[in-house]
């Protein structure tokens, strides 16, 4: 740590380099050479036929260097600079990059998607507010809408309630960090593994003599004697089937962070109301949720905000059929599959005001924490 | 100490019996699904079929154990007896269990003349399993196999293989560079001074829940002007650019809290920016940087929707590979599973073994939407 700024190599090599045009040529030439090596590899990387593991390499190399050597080379131009101008710019070798891509990725598509809202399928012609009137009026919109509150309340009350009861389950085990590591594992595995998962469960092979059911549910429905179904077919049961997959899939996330917000509960106070004679019961209701309610709510919107973007367990079990399909999924389809542009733009857009209360909630307990 | 009241002691370990019972029920429930999966991708394409992957573990069963002729002279249009028990030939081709619990069953038409004896009997271990599913799934060569019907099939390899390393090549940077971009701008935000520096900040923390779907379509527009669409550098920047909001905040809440001497006493001592920033503050992130890049990876490799708009069948990534094989081939079971199970691999190990910074990342970025 106790490393000292290397001197500023004073360029000495040539003597050349010292003088205010040397200077100028070096400042010039060096992003210039960079910005060719840069998309040199690009251009093997696009066109190259070499082995895949090769590519896989050089992709890499380049993607991670090339960012590391622009800060540098951007820094390096900077600090040649004269010093008003180089306090005046170093900022913007530091934040620039970063502002630059949230404006390109985000804060200016959210414009362009509102824009693109108000005009046709090809992204020409102004059609006023027609595509919301599809996107508020459309059947399909309207079952997507009914199936995204389906997923809303029933996936975020399932899991955060089963997150709060095996969390508080869990803390009174000796082998906790195994159970919550079990429940947890889903987080690391993709929706689509996740639908491949469940498609297992779910499968049904229909009717007939000598035909064994090879999925699971169908599989203990009949040995208990029931009826097998084809369970992801049959309206509006089947929301309820792929919202278990999510339950499946994060909880663990609930879990986690309820469970290190119960860990920060003084023991004492707890004790203190045990020896007082509070049963179990009252000790939840009484200090551990009203404890814990700030994580809660920051649980709920989390999982909130997550149905309401929900596409790929949809997308891969269902493809939206069924009266399974949801908000997310028709912005797809009505981009890549049907081609508007312009009727998923305003679906998109619907998403994006969906989420509005948050981000003010966001902010404001961002001011609250006077960071800056 | 008070003497225990005799009660309490049974009355905790029953308490402790309950608490654990009930998690181990849950974890099971949360393990079979998975299990299940993972049993089923051993299997041969035909046994997946026509029994339930639970059905390589042991449990009763019947199987055959021998083989009733029926006298021809008998009259299979009236009643039949067979071993003292009298039924229709339709009852017998249902099948009947006989008293002492074997079961007969009439093989094909009533001209067969042929009673198949099945006995329920102890299956052990099913030790019929393949690595064949595997080796197919991850070529990307023609191969055979053979489905329920016993009809051999040919199929095109998915290439699993090559869909593993591009997803290696997208996770990976796809992971560093907002990391980097992300730490730069951490840095900038919490230790210098320039106008806007508020506004822009605040503008940050808004986007940290905007939903991705409103980039897709300008974005789409943009690539394809750019002639970027299927490349690495593509999804590269689309995922930096939706990980960034997340990125910069948690790095700045760790960074703007790093002491302030320290930082004050190498300015001092004459260090630019860069230098700080080089040997001080990244050195001093790891934690945070080591938090963010799991939950970073993690979410990259399970995407599916950044890859399937901007890469497309170009560069095809592990998901997108796995999505098309239940599209295309949704009856392969045996070529879906060991893929899937093929998908989990990284970021089941990634997540064991990283797992305490793994958590510590979700937990700063339960902000995010």
């Amino acid at each position: 740590m106790q490393k000292t700024v290397t001197p500023k190599v004073p360029g000495g090599v040539v003597g050349w380099l010292t003088t205010t045009l040397g200077r100028i040529l070096v400042s010039l030439i060096v992003p210039f050479i960079t910005f060719i090596v840069l998309w040199q590899g690009f251009l093997f990387l696009r066109d190259s036929q070499a082995p895949r593991i090769v590519i896989v390499l050089v992709a890499i190399l380049w993607g991670v260097g090339g960012v590391a050597l622009l800060y540098g080379v951007s820094n390096w131009f900077v600090e040649r600079l004269p010093d008003v101008w180089t306090q005046r710019f170093m900022p913007f070798v530091f934040v620039g990059p970063g502002v630059a891509i949230l404006a390109w990725f985000l804060a200016i598509p959210a414009l362009r998607t509102l824009w693109l809202s108000f005009l046709g399928p090809t992204g020409e012609g102004f059609v006023g507010i027609e595509n919301y009137i599809f996107a508020f009026t459309d059947r399909i919109m309207l079952e997507s809408f009914r199936n995204n509150l389906l997923w809303m309340i029933f996936g975020t009350f399932f899991c955060v309630g089963l997150g709060l009861v095996i969390a508080v389950l869990a803390d009174r085990s000796r082998f906790e960090s195994v159970y919550k590591a079990i429940i947890f594992m889903p987080m690391a595995i993709s929706f689509v593994g996740a639908g491949v998962i469940w498609k297992f469960i779910y499968t049904y092979k229909g009717e007939g003599s000598g035909i064994q059911e090879i999925g699971l549910l169908n599989a203990i429905v009949s040995a208990f004697g029931g009826q097998t179904q084809p369970w992801l077919q049959q309206p509006p049961w089947n929301n309820l089937l792929l919202i278990v997959i999510m339950v499946w899939l994060q909880t663990g996330f609930a879990l986690v962070v309820i469970s290190s917000a119960i860990k920060g509960i003084s023991s004492e106070v707890l004790e203190a109301a045990r020896v007082d004679g509070a049963n179990e019961f009252q000790v939840f209701f009484r200090i551990i949720i009203p404890s814990i309610q700030g994580t809660l709510l920051t649980v709920t919107t989390t999982i909130v905000i997550f149905s309401l973007k929900l596409f790929d367990i949809v997308r891969v079990m269902t493809g939206g059929n069924n009266g399974t399909n949801v908000i997310a999924n028709e912005f797809y389809m009505q981009r890549f599959t049907y081609g508007n542009a312009g009727r998923a733009s305003a679906i998109a857009i619907v998403l994006l005001v969906a989420v509005i209360p948050v981000m003010f909630y966001n902010l404001r307990q961002f001011q609250e924490r006077k960071a800056f | 100490m008070a003497p225990q009241k005799p009660g309490m002691k049974q009355q905790k370990l029953i308490s402790s019996l309950l608490v654990n019972g009930t998690l181990i029920l849950i974890c099971l429930i949360w393990i079979v699904p998975t299990l299940g999966m993972f049993v089923t991708s051993f299997r041969n394409s035909q046994d997946i079929f026509t029994s339930g992957w639970w059905t390589v573990f042991p449990h009763k069963a019947f199987s055959k154990v021998g083989e009733i002729k029926i006298d021809p002279g008998v009259d299979v249009n009236g009643p039949v007896t067979i071993e003292g028990v009298t039924h229709t030939f339709e009852e017998w081709r249902e099948g009947v269990k006989l008293p002492d619990g074997r079961q007969l069953t009439w093989f094909g038409n009533k001209r067969s003349l042929l009673v198949i004896v099945e006995a329920e009997k102890w299956m052990w271990f099913n030790t019929d399993l393949t690595l064949e599913n595997y080796k197919n799934v991850l070529q990307g060569q023609e191969f055979r196999f053979k489905d329920a019907q016993g009809q051999e099939i040919v199929r095109m390899g998915n290439d699993l293989g090559g869909a593993f390393l591009n997803s290696v090549a997208v996770a990976v940077p796809a992971t560093i560079i907002p990391i980097l971009i992300a730490c730069f701008a951490a840095y900038g935000f919490a230790w210098m001074n320039f106008p806007g520096r508020k506004l822009l900040f605040t503008i940050v923390v808004a986007l940290l829940v905007v939903p991705l779907q409103i980039a897709l379509v300008p974005i789409l527009q943009d690539y394809t002007k750019l002639g970027l669409n299927g490349t690495f550098l593509a999804i590269w920047l689309a995922h930096t650019g939706f990980g960034l909001p997340l990125a910069i905040y948690l790095l700045f809440t760790y960074i703007s809290e790093l002491p302030r001497d320290i930082l004050e006493a190498a300015f001092i001592d004459g260090a630019s920016h860069f230098t700080i920033f080089t040997n001080l503050i990244l050195p001093l992130s790891i934690p945070a940087l080591a938090s963010f890049a799991i939950f970073q990876f993690l979410w990259v490799w399970n995407d599916y929707l950044v890859a399937l708009v901007f890469l497309g069948d170009q560069n095809r990534v592990i998901t997108s590979a796995l999505a098309a094989i239940v599209g295309e081939k949704g009856q392969d079971w045996h070529l879906l599973t060991s893929g899937a199970f093929i998908s989990m691999l990284l970021p089941l190990a990634v997540f064991f073994a990283l797992q305490r910074y793994f958590v510590r990342g979700l937990m700063a970025g339960s902000v995010k939407g």
